[in-house]
């Protein structure tokens, strides 16, 4: 009968009331290896997917399942967990529904069982039901889970670290206060001893939950400071796991974007040089929080974003832009570009030398890019513009800029040229000039007035030469030539 | 109009007159008033030329003194607000600390390399050790060559050498103990010959004998492996009528194929819902006057504050009201 519904699992399901039916009173035989693996069934069949799960709650075998986990053998505690683990994962609604059933506490009873087995399914199962939103993680906390999470931490089964580790994310990651339990039993320290562990999931795990602790607010994220993290956290950037590099640098941002100081503490440390090496290393979404790591820090202050640049982060993001793929991660180095650009003409050429901003302009006018794109690096453009200074970049920007943008650049034309005379006849001389009377301004706006200050720079005769039609009116004047015959 | 003219001509030779007659008075007035003048204009002039040396001096100190200031605010800005060389020596620390943390990470990457090279390489022996242990029948003998040393080769290949190293494998395996779970709850199960320690060590033969009558070796284990009997009232749970009516229960629920109680049919009829009163049934609760209590209770009415005291006791008749009537009369 055992083997009959263990191997019922696999199937697809139809007809779900009648299985239940038929295990309910399984659950309660005699012999307790049916006892097992009927609930061992039922937990797969709920895994599969969110009807079945509905099916099980219907079916009122929770609260059996509840009663016995606090009796019987720790094979059966850990098929019960596992049962209430797959429930509870689908969808809020069945969370709520076991916990209702008051299976919070026998599920923190078990967590100070023995057995680690036991322990790992408990905490999972908690993991899983305090994943959905932050009512159910106070229920749990409420529960008194987080405290024996913490001690299930300092056990040495890796996989019990682990699965304890991810339960303490998913409860955190709600609210402040949540995080502020959590800390409020010292989980940073041993988390925070945890970074230095070879293991790559368990890794992946502790720096998903120090990162879910530090995003709410300042206070966290100085106490995970305060434990010491740098530059161990660096190290993790070198790491072979994709996805250990991917919540490493998430960490890293969620504590450099809240106060300059932080961002400081980061610079001093030598995590933004870390950081841009891990840019480079990798591809697609696990760049994403590096990009938005330097953006972030380069937005403080200017001392930072010129910090950034000397580290190299500049052509790093250049490339990161013209080669990615993805509209989101594109956006994210634009916005990242116009943060360190923004601040003063020094910031500004260095963004230019690198050749990005016709990139941004072919990004702006691009119809395929999405409008986060657009708005994205239209602003970055306006901001990087208005300080920049370095006229061989802005020269491209007249030929191919929409009225809006262009606006920008001859201003920066007008301010540049009055005080510098080799800019001057360079400008002349690579056909600026020429273009500048191509313009067609209306006759008191911003733009006519940018024309003429430039115009006013140059001899009058050059203007002339250089205005569209002289050629024609050359042409009218040999015309209308009389010559002196003698 | 004459009169006018000819009052104007009068006053003007009067005035003529007069000053003919008195030229040297005039002459002398004209002086004084000169000397006064002259003393008035002079004094003047001194506040004059007082206030504009004043005006001349607090220029000038007013000039000096932005002349400090400015020297002290450019200093003040260069030392203190944005320090150009301070600004340089630490965007120098910060690339020389990325430089340092970069080699340093370097390190680290190449250090995990070669450990994971050197951890894939010792696997690689494990196995090719346990294969030669295997194959270790493949040795080459004294008169037979083996597969590896072939004689036409100039050297055996490695794989000779490494099965000439090769302890042989036996094919036993150590079998693995069947742990027998024993739940903790159950005290028999402790008292088996397996919980008990025997000792590996046999004692050695020559041991002096001990003194004493002993008793019979099979009443002491007999006694030491009594198995508990305990009381009737220890050996039952606390809870066991509560426990065997769950029990109960649990097997009902196990049976039963539909939950709902099986009604008789004389009831079949009973299936109308019982509606309440609107007065005993208001938003509140059924209003507690008039079942609960009689007396009405508005303690603004009250003339004090004690209640009413029992100075009689009541009728015995009435504490038995409904008690002392037959069962048939309905009333309890």
């Amino acid at each position: 009968m055992h083997s009959f519904t263990k191997d019922q699992s696999p199937w697809i399901p139809n007809g779900q009331a009648g299985v239940m039916s038929l295990l309910r009173p399984l659950l309660l035989d005699v012999v307790p290896t049916i006892q097992q693996t009927a609930a061992l069934a039922l937990g797969r069949l709920a895994n599969y997917n969110n009807d079945l799960a509905e099916a099980v709650v219907k079916g009122d075998i929770l609260p059996q399942l509840v009663y016995s986990l606090a009796e019987q053998n720790r094979f059966y505690k850990k098929a019960a967990a596992f049962v209430l683990r797959a429930v509870g994962k689908h969808s809020p609604q069945l969370a709520q529904a076991i916990v209702d059933c008051g299976a919070l506490d026998t599920l923190v009873i078990c967590l100070e069982d023995f057995d680690p087995g036991v322990k790992e399914a408990a905490a999972w199962a908690l993991g899983y039901i305090a994943r959905h939103n932050a009512e159910l993680s106070q229920a749990v906390v409420d529960a008194g889970a987080v405290p024996l999470l913490v001690l299930c931490i300092q056990e040495p089964e890796i996989a019990l670290k682990r699965v304890a580790a991810s339960a303490l994310s998913d409860i955190s990651k709600h609210s402040p206060e949540l995080a502020q339990t959590v800390v409020d039993v010292g989980a940073i320290a041993h988390l925070a001893q945890m970074i230095l562990n070879p293991d790559s999931k368990l890794k992946h795990q502790v720096l998903s939950a120090l990162s879910q602790i530090a995003k709410h607010s300042v206070d966290l994220a100085e106490m995970v400071v305060e434990a010491e993290i740098f530059p161990v956290v660096l190290t993790c950037l070198k790491d072979k796991d994709e996805y250990v590099k991917k919540n490493a640098s998430t960490l890293i941002r969620e504590i450099a974007k809240h106060t300059p100081e932080l961002s400081q503490l980061i610079v001093n440390a030598g995590g933004v040089a870390a950081v841009i090496d891990c840019i480079g290393s990798c591809k697609g979404n696990i760049r994403l929080p590096g990009i938005m790591m330097l953006g972030y820090v380069a937005a403080h202050s200017e001392n930072l974003a010129m910090a950034v640049i000397i580290s190299k982060g500049v052509p790093q993001l250049s490339v990161c832009l013209s080669e990615e793929p993805e509209d989101h991660i594109k956006a994210a180095a634009a916005w990242a570009l116009g943060q360190i650009g923004r601040h003063t003409p020094e910031h500004a050429r260095a963004v230019a030398v690198t050749n990005t901003l016709p990139v941004l302009l072919s990004l702006y006018m691009s119809t395929e890019s999405s409008e986060d794109l657009q708005v994205k690096s239209k602003k970055a453009i306006k901001n990087i513009l208005q300080k920049c200074t370095y006229l061989p970049a802005l020269e491209p920007f007249l030929y191919d800029a929409p009225p809006n943008i262009l606006k920008h650049v001859v201003g920066q034309f007008s301010k540049v040229l009055p005080h510098d005379s080799k800019a001057r006849r360079l400008f002349v001389t690579s056909g600026g000039l020429k273009k500048i009377q191509e313009i067609k301004a209306e006759p008191e706006s911003l733009l006519q007035e940018y024309i003429n200050s430039i115009n006013n720079c140059y001899p009058e005769e050059i203007v002339r030469y250089y205005s569209p039609g002289y050629s024609d009116t050359l042409l009218q004047r040999v015309d209308s030539y009389q010559p002196i015959t003698n | 109009m004459a009169t006018l003219a000819r009052l104007q001509a009068r006053a003007t030779f009067l005035a003529h007159q007069y000053y003919f007659r008195s030229r040297h008075l005039h002459r002398v007035a004209t002086t004084i008033q000169k000397w006064w003048r002259s003393y008035l204009g002079r004094q003047q002039y001194q506040v004059v030329v007082k206030l504009a040396s004043c005006a001349m001096k607090m220029n000038l100190y007013n000039a000096m003194a932005v002349r400090i200031q400015r020297r002290w605010r450019g200093y003040r800005i260069r030392k203190y607000c944005f320090n150009y060389f301070y600004l340089k020596e630490y965007l120098r620390a910060v690339s020389e600390t990325n430089d340092a943390i970069r080699e340093a990470l370097e390190e680290f990457a190449e250090m995990k390399e070669r450990e994971e090279k050197k951890a894939d390489l010792e696997r690689e022996e494990k196995k090719r050790d346990y294969q030669a242990r295997k194959m270790h029948y493949l040795l080459s003998t004294k008169q037979i060559p083996g597969i590896y040393n072939s004689p036409f080769r100039k050297d055996p290949d490695p794989w000779e050498l490494r099965l000439q190293k090769a302890k042989p494998l036996t094919c036993h395996r150590p079998k693995v103990k069947q742990k027998r779970y024993i739940s903790l709850s159950s005290w028999l199960a402790c008292t088996s010959a397996r919980s008990f320690p025997r000792s590996e060590i046999l004692p050695p033969i020559d041991r002096k004998r001990c003194q004493g009558p002993f008793r019979d070796i099979t009443e002491v284990l007999e006694q030491r492996y009594k198995p508990l009997e305990p009381t009737l009232r220890v050996a039952e749970p606390i809870d066991e009528l509560k426990v065997a009516r769950e029990e109960l229960r649990r097997q009902e629920w196990m049976r039963n194929v539909n939950d709902n109680m099986f009604l008789p049919f004389s009831s079949h009829h009973k299936n109308k819902k019982y509606i309440p009163l609107m007065h005993s049934s208001s938003k509140y609760g059924p209003n507690s006057y008039g079942s609960q209590h009689f007396r009405d209770e508005n303690p603004r009415k009250w003339i004090c504050d004690k209640d009413f005291q029992t100075v009689l006791p009541s009728f015995d008749l009435f504490s038995k009201y409904g008690k002392s009537y037959s069962k048939a009369g309905q009333i309890i």
